[in-house]
């Protein structure tokens, strides 16, 4: 009788935060809290080579060729360069000369057509033909290419936020970080009127004579 | 009299009954973040630094590729040329896509269009390897790619 009448003794919870603490430090430890950052890029599809069936010829000038050799030298429209300088050429090439299009050293350019791009940029706004082709060579380091294109990928933005600069007044980079539709839909109309067309080749040998031949000049 | 003496009396000790709310809380916010380490890493890859990086959103839609030389305990069997890890495995570009398979597999139909596969690659990686991948990546339409790097500061210096 004066058993089961007695309360139940409470459990003691003092050693609750002992074993909480330990789970804690278990999933501290096992934590990777490494945000995975890169160089997102797509790639160009599969196409088998048809012989009978060659892809249409692309105007010389409005290619801006960057070769990069086993030695990690750099051939860029047949002069050698070094890392550094790869930006500001890119750009160069990238901007072009609408008012000179008789310029053989940079790319034609075409009237846009584009409803949307008229709407926010005017009928007589001129759109570069310009392509970026990169070939490299089985041995060319993997660190090069990267710099490449990172480079490359700078010399874009550079131009597209001096496009923005120019156009409305903010960088291409603070409108498409922007919350407001209006200015989202002005990123993609520079992104429009400067798409990053970066060409890679199939791989093959690149003659390193030529990147010889290219530095002494 | 009385009152002053129970004024110096000293102070109780903290109670410390909330110390366990404080400490669950932080360990189910730790149970809820954490994302386990899947695979262990049989290559070594010190990934190359660059600017223009972009942040690689939604973990669970990515496939990782990695590449570089096998680790130090594993060198005297697999020598140290870079090699391709896929999973758990050592394996050849060859096998990309039935690795490329078995992640889509996986994924949700709908959002099998989204995967990407990151390289991760080692810096001193020549790109004989990483193109051979990228070959066997395009041969089954898995295009979107992210080349894994670090991110660099606003350079000053070497490239």
């Amino acid at each position: 009788m004066a058993r089961s009448k007695r309360e139940l003794q409470e459990i003691n919870a003092g050693s609750m935060a002992d074993i909480a603490f330990l789970l804690l430090i278990f999933f501290l430890v096992t934590t990777t809290m490494d945000t995975d950052t890169g160089l997102v890029r797509v790639l160009p599809p599969f196409v088998e080579e048809d012989p009978l069936d060659p892809p249409p010829p692309v105007n010389a000038r409005n290619v801006f060729v960057v070769l990069a050799n086993a030695n990690d030298n750099m051939l860029v429209e047949d002069e050698y360069m070094v890392i550094d300088d790869l930006k500001d050429a890119a750009k160069e090439f990238i901007i072009g000369s609408p008012s000179n299009p008789d310029d053989m050293r940079f790319p034609e350019f075409k009237k846009v057509e584009d409803p949307e791009l008229i709407q926010v940029f005017g009928a007589n706004q001129l759109i570069s033909k310009q392509i970026i082709s990169l070939q490299n060579d089985r041995g060319t380091s993997y660190d090069l290419y990267i710099q490449i294109q990172d480079q490359l990928a700078a010399a874009y933005r550079e131009v597209r936020d001096e496009v923005g600069m120019e156009k409305f007044g903010m960088t291409y980079t603070q409108l498409a970080a922007s919350n407001k539709e209006s200015d989202k839909d002005k990123a993609n109309a520079i992104k429009k009127l400067v798409p990053q067309r970066i060409s890679e080749a199939e791989p093959k040998d690149i003659d390193q004579a030529r990147v010889a031949a290219g530095r002494s000049n | 009299m009385k009152i002053r003496k129970d004024k110096k009396r000293t102070l109780p000790p903290v109670s410390t009954a909330s110390l366990p709310d404080i400490v669950f809380m932080l360990l189910f916010f730790f149970m809820v973040t954490t994302v386990m380490r899947e695979t262990s890493l049989k290559v070594v890859h010190v990934l190359p630094k660059a600017q223009e990086v972009a942040k690689l959103e939604r973990k669970s839609l990515v496939g990782y590729i990695h590449i570089g030389p096998p680790i130090k305990a594993l060198q005297s069997i697999y020598g140290t040329e870079p090699r391709v890890q896929l999973d758990d495995a050592f394996a050849t570009p060859k096998d990309i896509p039935s690795f490329v398979e078995k992640v889509k597999s996986e994924t949700n139909e709908a959002e099998v269009p989204l995967l990407t596969y990151s390289l991760k690659v080692d810096s001193e990686a020549k790109m004989g390897i990483v193109t051979d991948v990228k070959q066997e990546l395009r041969k089954v339409n898995a295009l979107k790619i992210n080349y894994s790097t670090g991110k660099k500061e606003k350079k000053k210096g070497r490239i």
